[in-house]
């Protein structure tokens, strides 16, 4: 139980320790970091999986059926998710010690990380929603002093983008948890689900239906679905290596995928026109931005264009609403995650030894960087959804959900989509890796071992992650979180009874 | 007419968005999302406010004037909005004070604060 207020507390301790004596010794910032992260994942391993675990906040608990404080809340899915943050930013942070030396204010880079990790944490387990606002703008904040972190031209331009659009959408999901708390009286997530059910609210629905537009919109523009996609190809390839992985692989999914998620499954419930507006939405970002990828000359471009798509496909097996469309969709967010913060780990490394990442003027990569392209390769085809690699077992899962749910022209759209993205990715690998060699990459060498090592354990994750749909692992792992999406009502039900 | 308020909220919401999309200053652009900030801000102080109520403070004389403490809920606005606008203040505060430092590096860098002339990531 005590590791639910931990998982939050301690990256954002540690963040302020780090930003007030992390300059000297020079190693310090480095070893905090790593440590926090390494204790992230045996928190999260730790924390509650079964059924719905409540943590009050201050000792204000459930009273009889009315919560009197913030509630934080635990089940599969937010710990499925928390599990999935905890092993990237620990790679991450492997990955940092080394790539960072190239900045000049690296515990200043490690303190912003650490807040972003603490704010994803946050959102992920709390029960209430004002409080999802506040973690989501404390991640949100810290990522855009990220993006800028180089404050070169292209970084503080990017930057000012992503956070003019990013404030736009906090503000969308401000004034909807406005809007619900005029129309509930509470702020606490089962609540308002109980209140917005109960018969006297039938005839008030018109605040709460315009208060769930704006919830789409606003986590809409933090996942990157498009149409509210343009500040993400700008924002992701200008960020500092590690970053980028951060970003794609579980920003956008937290504060925006998990997000949306949750208020549409635990707080309105799914009905058809919402599902169509979902599907629509998660449509539009596989296609078009798998089109767009493959015009991309820029190595981190292509990659972040690709993770567009990728979100699209998550939102699908969530958007059709059923055990295995869920099961795909939780699937493939861990898959994605893990994936591309490989590829976008192994793009600073390339960017580090041949000094560019322009697709045309790199060539030859792979027998000068050999562990660094076999990575690649597994990460991209993972992606693209070639067996036996991870991402083919939950693209399959979301295709049959599709097919199953009689969405025909979705499962087209999907796997259309995912041809696109092997074709970009291929393309992406004979240029930089298999190709001829390029005047800029003859004096390549492979990236040094401390940021080799988190990009072949990613790489071995991508191997065996279709492992997790072995029924025993499944029951252990995937499990509890597809019966917390399915949980629907029985979510508010549980919490108001005080948890289990 | 209760909810004339409320509408005004929007529209100032509506203007704040306006202005954060179409203008071509960054400064403007920040005052754009500032402008959000305080309309929901307002908002969520309106939907706590009671015509003719008192502080939500309860002390030794209020709580005697009222009777009791459901007694003195009755009569005083809602707090916790209050609690959400300040929080939600500090949040604004965070973003604008990042939002302008940007500002000032951009135009160290491009000596100028026009969006049309920041060209480096267009297409």
């Amino acid at each position: 139980m005590i590791f639910i207020p931990l998982a939050v507390a301690v990256p954002l301790g540690v963040a302020f320790l780090i930003a007030l004596f992390g300059g000297r010794p020079r190693w310090l910032a480095d070893v905090l970091a790593n440590a926090t992260a390494a204790a992230l994942v045996v928190f999260t391993i730790l924390l509650p999986r079964r059924g719905i675990t409540i943590y009050p906040v201050g000792g204000w608990g459930v009273e009889d059926g009315v919560p009197t404080g913030i509630l934080m809340v635990v089940d599969g899915l937010s710990w499925f998710v928390a599990l999935t943050v905890a092993v990237v930013s620990l790679a991450v942070t492997v990955y940092s010690i080394a790539y960072m030396r190239r900045y000049t204010a690296k515990p200043k880079y490690y303190a912003l990380l650490l807040l972003m990790i603490a704010g994803m944490n946050g959102a992920v387990l709390t029960g209430d929603i004002f409080n999802l606002f506040v973690f989501l703008e404390v991640a949100s904040i810290a990522s855009y002093a990220l993006v800028a972190f180089g404050t070169e031209r292209e970084e503080l331009e990017a930057s000012f983008k992503y956070a003019i659009l990013g404030s736009v959408g906090s503000l969308c999901v401000l004034l909807g948890i406005a809007l619900l708390y005029g129309l509930a009286g509470t702020v606490n997530m089962a609540q308002i689900a109980a209140k917005l059910r109960a018969p006297e609210a039938a005839g008030r629905m018109g605040a709460a239906h315009l208060a769930l537009a704006l919830f789409v919109a606003g986590f809409g523009l933090k996942a990157a679905l498009v149409p509210f996609h343009a500040w993400l190809p700008d924002a992701h390839p200008s960020a500092p290596a590690p970053v980028s992985a951060m970003l794609s692989g579980v920003l956008i999914k937290t504060i925006g995928v998990y997000a949306l998620a949750r208020v549409v499954f635990h707080v309105f419930g799914l009905d058809p026109k919402l599902r169509t507006i979902i599907l629509v939405l998660a449509a539009a970002s596989m296609l078009c931005a798998a089109i767009a990828s493959v015009m991309q000359r820029d190595l981190k471009r292509l990659l972040a264009y690709s993770s567009i798509s990728q979100v699209g496909y998550i939102v699908l097996g969530f958007g059709l609403g059923s055990d295995l469309g869920a099961l795909g969709a939780i699937l493939h967010l861990f898959n994605h995650a893990t994936m591309k913060s490989l590829l976008f780990l192994a793009s600073g490394s390339v960017e580090m030894s041949a000094g560019t990442r322009d697709l045309d003027r790199l060539g030859g990569l792979a027998e000068r960087m050999p562990v660094t392209a076999g990575a690649t390769t597994i990460g991209a085809l993972g992606i693209a959804g070639i067996p036996p690699f991870s991402g083919f077992w939950s693209k399959l899962l979301i295709v049959i959900a599709a097919v199953q749910a009689g969405e025909v022209a979705m499962a087209c759209i999907a796997i259309a989509a995912s041809l696109i993205t092997l074709g970009a990715f291929i393309g992406m690998l004979r240029q930089a890796f298999f190709g001829p060699e390029a005047p800029a990459t003859a004096e390549a060498q492979e990236a040094p071992a401390w940021m080799c090592l988190p990009i072949v354990v990613l790489a071995a994750i991508g191997l065996t992650g279709g492992l997790l749909l072995l029924p025993q692992v499944q029951e252990q792992v995937l499990g509890p979180a597809v019966e917390a999406v399915q949980r629907g009502a029985a979510y508010a039900d549980t919490i108001l009874r005080g948890g289990r | 007419m209760a909810t004339f308020c409320y509408w005004i909220c929007l529209m100032l919401f509506a203007v704040g968005l306006y202005c954060a999309v179409t203008k071509r200053n960054l400064i403007k652009i920040v005052i754009g999302i500032a402008i959000m900030d305080h309309a929901i801000n307002l908002f969520l102080v309106l939907l706590g406010y009671r015509r003719g109520g008192i502080a939500p403070i309860l002390d030794r004389a209020n709580l005697a004037e009222s009777g009791s403490a459901p007694g003195f809920a009755e009569r005083s606005v809602d707090a916790l909005p209050q609690a959400m606008v300040l929080t939600s203040i500090v949040i604004s505060l965070a973003v604008t004070a990042l939002l302008v430092a940007l500002c000032v590096r951009i135009y160290e860098k491009y000596g100028t604060y026009d969006v049309n002339e920041l060209r480096r990531l267009r297409g």
